[in-house]
């Protein structure tokens, strides 16, 4: 088990009552760093959002704190992570996500479509990377308007 | 042929349009070409947490807009289509407005 620690990544996403304090927070957060680490996992890195809107109610709130948690980890460790999650009561909402796999090919394409225009500029004898104030900038003006914006039905 | 079909390469919109109605011919000429929003920017990671970028993709019913309308290409459909309903697990995107 002890394999399979840094090679998953997760991000788990909760939702804490609106009213909830930050040091109220910081002790949630302790005591899932605690089975974090009792399961050989690591927590990356913890973002509070702050108090949001939600989009719709969830039980009376309309208001939710959110805390995201970038976690390394095995799955048995996130299947317990849920588990004592739905039982904490002051969680009112969460969601686990793995994130290895999709930042994975995110940076596959990245560097591909990288890779791939390097090569053309090369082939027609460019430098490889794009130099400041090359192209057309009205060609760009009219790929602005064929966009889609969201009012078009 | 010279008209009514600007490009040959088309997703078969612009035929399926001209078969309309003779007055909607004119809009088929002049119909925007759709381009999908996320290779025209380059976009490649399409989050859940991104409500901004989700947003123009999620009409105020709270549906998830159909391809045939965004223009999006199927790969970023279906990107969209799972970070969407993620954002709608947690509350950042409704799932239902009335």
């Amino acid at each position: 088990m002890a394999t399979a620690v840094a090679d998953r990544q997760y991000e788990l996403v909760y939702i804490l009552p609106p009213e909830t304090t930050e040091q109220q927070a910081g002790e949630l957060h302790e005591q899932l760093e605690s089975v974090v680490t009792r399961m050989n996992g690591a927590i990356e890195r913890t973002e509070n959002w702050g108090r949001k809107k939600l989009a719709y109610d969830i039980g009376h709130h309309k208001e939710g704190v959110y805390v995201l948690e970038v976690i390394n980890g095995s799955g048995d460790l996130m299947k317990e992570l849920d588990r004592r999650l739905r039982v904490i009561d002051q969680v009112v909402r969460h969601m686990i996500v793995r994130a290895d796999e999709e930042k994975k090919v995110v940076d596959r394409t990245r560097s591909k479509r990288q890779a791939d225009s390097e090569r053309r500029r090369v082939k027609r004898g460019l430098p490889p990377q794009r130099q400041p104030g090359e192209g057309r900038p009205s060609e760009r003006d009219d790929l602005d308007d064929d966009r889609f914006d969201g009012v078009e039905v | 042929m010279a008209f009514g079909q600007k490009r040959s390469g088309g997703r078969g919109k612009a035929d399926k349009k001209s078969g309309d109605k003779a007055q909607g011919q004119r809009r088929t000429l002049f119909r925007r070409r759709k381009v999908c929003k996320f290779c025209a920017d380059k976009i490649d990671d399409i989050n859940y947490k991104d409500v901004k970028l989700l947003g123009p993709f999620v009409p105020e019913r709270g549906k998830i807009l159909p391809r045939r309308i965004s223009g999006t290409c199927a790969m970023h459909q279906r990107k969209l289509q799972t970070a969407i309903k993620r954002a709608r697990q947690i509350a950042l995107i409704p799932y239902v407005t009335d």
